[in-house]
């Protein structure tokens, strides 16, 4: 794709003009073993249409089957957004031609969703540094189903555009997805990217306490659409919305609202007027591409879906799956941090990094809540930060990190050394002690190398070891750092030190 | 009496992906419009407090559990494939973006 | 020469087969032979003969018939009917056998599949002689607008044998098959029946499954027997039908027996049954030998103890404009599935380069349906558009509603109600065919059933003074309340047959050497 110069206001004049409205839409993938209306698995990754079948394939004749875990999933998510439950609600075809889409219609809800009416109030930080929350409205959560997955082939890029043919595999058309849509969310004003960010981080955290799907942004079980519109300051008209695709992480839907917003004020501001369209994140340059304009053409003529009945939950199944849901994620957080003796601005910063269950995870896994949070948000924080990812799709789990942390509390490793072994997990090199085993990262723990090692110090740095004798003890640093060098990391600092002044007393 | 017009057949027949010909849509259009003013009598006869039938039966909650069933073999999904590679259907370019 | 002494086995009923099966007076190999040379004899092409089936499984049908043989023998036999052939309709989804719905677009196609139906046959141990021909997804009332050319009347070969079921119809009027599947969305299975003098049953909605049937109109569609007698019908109902987990539309609800209720009609006796005849469907446009036979028809079962009285429905009027609407709605999503993208025919556009895969699938559908297919597409695209949904799908819903009401209101005075399956008799071949709404009407008194979801069938009446061609008698029943149908069926026809002294098929001619 060639790179396209935009003009954008800067993020303080947006704001001085405008008032944005934001709308997000997030699809989540269920984990259920069977897809939404057939008996397929949903396992992710198998080869080319193996988990395939009539229904889900669209062949003539096939019929659709609703999967009852997969309502029940529904209906969950939808009480944990606080939402009404539909007493009666049905199915219904939208109709579209797409090569992804067996039956050219998605089998989805239209005006009659499964849960309507919630809320969830997200969490912020407040200008003084006082937790503040942010009540973001939910108009509705409805069933849907997945598409299958295309590769393009030819061309320049490996993408649609351009490409000569391409490769349709159907082993996720059909997969339970449920679409969660806010109501348009206003007077959020600068605060706007970061509520929309905080907001998918919650609603995530919301549906893995759940169980009801892995939600991993990377994998595309759990994917965001940003609609965004902006209204001149203290009007309360909208204008034109965009809705902006593909964004699939949290740093990303943050970035994304405020590089539209940006993009809006800077078309507005100049005379000229927003597409009504979709646009295309593009997570390694920050921008976002024309897409499809949305225009009468696209009618998706939907009706009720006759294969399948209506849903009819009863007040009794509502309840008990009420009975079901986890920990309100408010009191959870109150909870974690009297256990782990965060302070406010520690449990503010883990929480915004998305690494409450990460730390959580870990926590169980045997390491000290300061220890795990070190963990998380230094190294880990950094090394997603350097990659453009997410924490928790950087390839290390909370039961590694425990382990590594075991190994440091034990004396083996150092934390420079447990560097090294992050290095060898992303490596895939295998687990943490069968890495120190085979890159030798153990600390030495042998007085004889030590000692000499101190010796050689000693010896190469006369007026270093002058000033210790003479009472410089802060000089010991300097022969600290050489005895380091020279044992390649692999010792511990303080029985380093300790020698060093033991043989200068 | 409700008419539909040529154009209105051609870009019904955009929506419905049939490339019909001038002579198709000349066809048409006049025919449909016979059809349509036999219907139109439709939108009189049932009172708004009249509840539609979308489903002839009253059922509902019917589900299946989550257990997985075989399916087909990929061979079986492709066999009668127009195109295929990879293990995968292959179609023409796809020119418009995924909903 | 009385038909269950003929020598010629094809000329029995599938009951009498049975029993001749079960007496070991015959193999299934016998009959099954017997039937493919009939076949042979009759069939021929789209040139000449009754041309009622697109493809002939001579091996597959064999094979099946010897394994029941070798079950039969070991006394092991799995049913009734097991190892009576059977015919079905080519709407079908058939594992291994090409399954094509009259349409271009599926030509070649075999499903790796089995429809419910079709598996239960199969159980049943009935071999496939073959797929028969039907209106091109069923969208017809000639089977004229089948892709592979029409199917003819037995009773006439100049005329049309009705539709879209008119191959499964012509097939058991032709004595090439004893049994046979078809499906009825607005009349395919009663009117059929109704012009080539045979029984056809459309059950309850969700009464049989629907799986793998193709679907024309979802909320409409009925797989059901097609058959020469009543108790012929009520024996592959009960091998076919019953609940499916497949289907989310099917009736968990354990049958009535409709064989018992088929052998109590054909005690003759209709003591304390009320029946309705419905004074919409006559009148106007109807042809006077059909209401004369069925007004004789009538006069009979009082004569056998019936209680008759007129019923209305008032909103009948307004049936076919509703199903107009429905139907191509529902088909018009239903057939979308056919891109040219995982299955059937791809046609690339003339003179475009490297053509799209949006330009692939306008030139597939272009070329692989026919002209009622495209004009029903169209209309039903119209009638769910944005801005139209309302005035048109939303009020037809309505008026669904209204039906069933009169159904039930019809219903609350009367045990079953009574017309005329078709206004006419066959019409000759091309007569209708660019006369759109002309063929429609033939629909008129079959279309309420499907739109309220309740059963019928339709059994011969007689032939019209007109045109000595067959006239239908229609039996209307409550929903899940098929079994009326049978007693009240298998009661006309045992009266008419006495009074006829034989059955009506044996005035048919006889068709030797009409492949020819």
């Amino acid at each position: 794709m060639s790179a396209q110069t935009v003009d954008l206001l800067s993020f303080e004049e947006t704001l001085e003009k405008y008032d944005p409205a934001l709308g997000l839409e997030v699809h989540v993938e269920l984990s259920t073993l069977t897809k939404m209306f057939c008996g397929c698995p949903t396992e992710f990754g198998a080869e080319p249409n193996t988990q395939v079948c009539p229904t889900c394939l669209g062949l003539p004749g096939a019929m659709p089957v609703v999967n009852r875990k997969a309502v029940e999933g529904a209906i969950r998510i939808g009480l944990a957004l606080n939402c009404q439950i539909a007493d009666w609600c049905r199915f219904a075809r939208k109709n579209y031609f797409y090569p992804d889409m067996p039956k050219n219609f998605q089998t989805s809800q239209y005006d009659e969703p499964i849960a309507f009416e919630g809320w969830m109030d997200v969490a912020l930080e407040g200008e003084d540094g006082e937790p503040e929350t942010f009540r973001v409205v939910i108009e509705r959560a409805h069933m849907e189903e997945d598409t299958g997955k295309t590769l393009h082939v030819g061309g320049a890029t490996g993408r649609i555009h351009g490409a000569d043919y391409s490769l349709v595999d159907y082993n996720r058309a059909g997969i339970p997805l449920i679409e969660i849509v806010t109501k348009p969310i206003r007077g959020a004003g600068e605060r706007a990217p970061e509520v929309a960010k905080a907001y998918v981080a919650q609603l995530r955290e919301l549906i893995v306490a759940l169980g009801v799907s892995d939600a991993r942004m990377d994998q595309g079980s759990i994917r965001a659409d940003v609609n965004l519109s902006l209204a001149p300051r203290g009007s309360n008209v909208l204008g034109t919305r965009t809705e902006t695709k593909n964004v699939n992480s949290l740093r990303s839907v943050e970035r994304a609202v405020r590089y539209e917003m940006r993009r809006h004020a800077a078309v507005l501001s100049s005379g000229g007027s927003i597409l009504q369209e979709t646009r295309h994140w593009h997570e390694d340059t920050g921008i976002t591409t024309s897409g499809r304009e949305k225009s009468d053409a696209e009618d998706y003529r939907y009706f009720p879906e006759p294969d399948l009945v209506p849903v009819a939950p009863s007040r009794e199944w509502v309840e008990e799956l009420r009975g079901t849901l986890p920990e309100n994620p408010t009191q959870k957080r109150a909870r974690l941090q009297a256990e782990w003796g965060f302070s406010d601005l520690e449990m503010r910063d883990t929480v915004g990094a998305g690494a409450l269950l990460l730390i959580e995870r870990t926590v169980a896994a045997g390491t000290a809540p300061q220890a795990a949070r070190k963990w998380w948000l230094g190294e880990m924080a950094r090394r997603a930060n350097e990659t453009g990812t997410e924490i928790d799709a950087l390839g290390v789990t909370p039961e590694q990190v425990a382990a590594v942390q075991a190994l440091v509390d034990a004396g083996t490793l150092n934390d420079k050394l447990a560097r090294q072994v992050f290095d060898g997990l992303l490596a895939g090199e295998g687990t943490p002690d069968e890495i120190v085993a085979a890159r030798g990262l153990a600390i030495v723990s042998d007085e004889g190398a030590l000692s000499a090692a101190v010796d050689h110090a000693i010896a190469a740095n006369p007026d270093v070891a002058d000033k210790i004798r003479d009472g410089k003890v802060a000089a010991a640093g300097a022969l600290i750092g050489a005895v380091m060098k020279e044992m390649r990391g692999q010792a511990d600092a303080a029985r380093v030190r300790e020698l060093i002044l033991e043989k200068l007393a | 009496m409700p008419e539909i017009t040529r154009d209105e057949v051609a870009h019904l027949a955009t929506l419905a992906r049939i490339d019909l010909s001038d002579a198709e849509l000349d066809h048409l259009a006049p025919q449909l419009s016979v059809i349509l003013d036999s219907v139109a009598s439709i939108s009189e006869v049932a009172s708004a407090d009249v509840p539609p039938t979308s489903h002839p039966l009253p059922l509902t909650n019917v589900f299946r559990e989550d257990v997985v069933v075989p399916g087909l073999t990929a061979e079986q999904a492709l066999a009668g494939a127009p195109e295929s590679e990879q293990q995968r259907f292959s179609v023409p370019r796809i020119l418009g973006d995924e909903q | 020469m009385s038909a269950a002494t003929s020598t010629d086995w094809t000329r029995r009923t599938a009951a009498e087969m049975a029993d001749a099966l079960a007496a070991g007076e015959v193999t299934s190999v016998e009959l099954t032979q017997a039937h493919l040379d009939r076949i042979a004899e009759v069939d021929g092409d789209a040139a000449a003969g009754v041309h009622a089936f697109l493809h002939v499984d001579a091996e597959g049908a064999l094979a099946q018939a010897r394994a029941s043989d070798e079950r039969r023998a070991a006394g092991e036999p799995r049913g009734t009917l097991d190892g009576v052939p059977i015919a079905v309709k080519d709407v079908l989804a058939t594992e291994g056998l090409p399954t094509t719905c009259g349409s271009k677009i599926l030509e070649g196609w075999v499903p790796p599949y089995d429809a419910t139906v079709v598996r239960r046959i199969r159980e049943a141990g009935l071999p496939i002689l073959g797929k028969t021909n039907m209106d091109e997804f069923a969208m017809g009332s000639s089977t004229e607008h089948s892709a592979y050319g029409p199917t003819r009347n037995p009773w006439d070969l100049d005329r049309i044998p009705g539709g879209s079921g008119g191959g499964s119809a012509a097939a058991v009027a032709a004595f090439e098959a004893p049994l046979a599947l078809g499906t009825d969305t607005g009349g395919s299975i009663r009117q059929p029946g109704a012009v080539t003098g045979t029984v056809g049953v459309k059950p309850t909605y969700g009464g049989i499954s629907r799986y793998g049937l193709v679907a024309l109109a979802n909320s409409l569609d009925q797989v059901g027997p097609v058959t020469r007698t009543v108790l012929d019908s009520a024996l592959l109902h009960e091998v076919v039908g019953g609940h499916d987990p497949l289907d989310s539309t099917s009736v968990d609800q354990p049958l009535p027996s409709f064989v018992e209720a088929a052998r109590q009609g054909a005690g003759k006796d209709l003591t304390g049954v009320t029946v309705g005849v419905i004074s919409e469907l006559r009148g106007e446009g109807w042809q006077p030998g059909v209401l004369a036979r069925f007004d004789e028809a009538v006069e009979r079962m009082v004569a056998a103890g019936a209680e008759v009285v007129e019923v209305s429905c008032p909103s009948f009027v307004h049936a076919l404009a509703a199903y107009y609407l429905i139907l191509p709605a529902e088909a018009s999503s239903n057939l979308a599935k056919f891109d040219a993208m995982r299955y059937g025919l791809r046609v690339l556009p003339e003179g475009v380069d490297a053509p799209s895969a949006e330009e692939v699938m306008r030139a597939t559908r272009d070329a692989g349906f026919g002209d009622e297919v495209k004009r029903r597409i169209i209309l039903g695209t119209y009638a769910l558009s944005s801005g139209y949904y309302d005035a048109y799908y939303g009020q037809a819903q309505k008026v669904r509603t209204l039906i069933s009401r009169d159904f039930e209101a019809a219903f609350g005075q009367v045990d079953v109600l009574l017309s005329p399956t078709a206004p006419t008799t066959a019409f000759r071949l091309g007569e209708k065919l660019d006369d759109p709404l002309a063929m429609y009407l033939n629909d008129l008194a079959t279309i309420p059933a499907n739109l309220a979801g309740v059963p019928g069938l339709s059994v011969p009446c007689g032939l019209a003074e007109e045109d000595g061609l067959p006239v239908g008698l229609q039996v209307l029943a409550p929903a899940l309340a098929d079994d009326r149908l049978y007693r009240v069926g298998a009661a006309v026809e045992a009266l008419l047959t006495e009074e006829w002294g034989g059955a009506l098929l044996d005035r048919a001619p006889e068709l030797k050497g009409a492949a020819q």
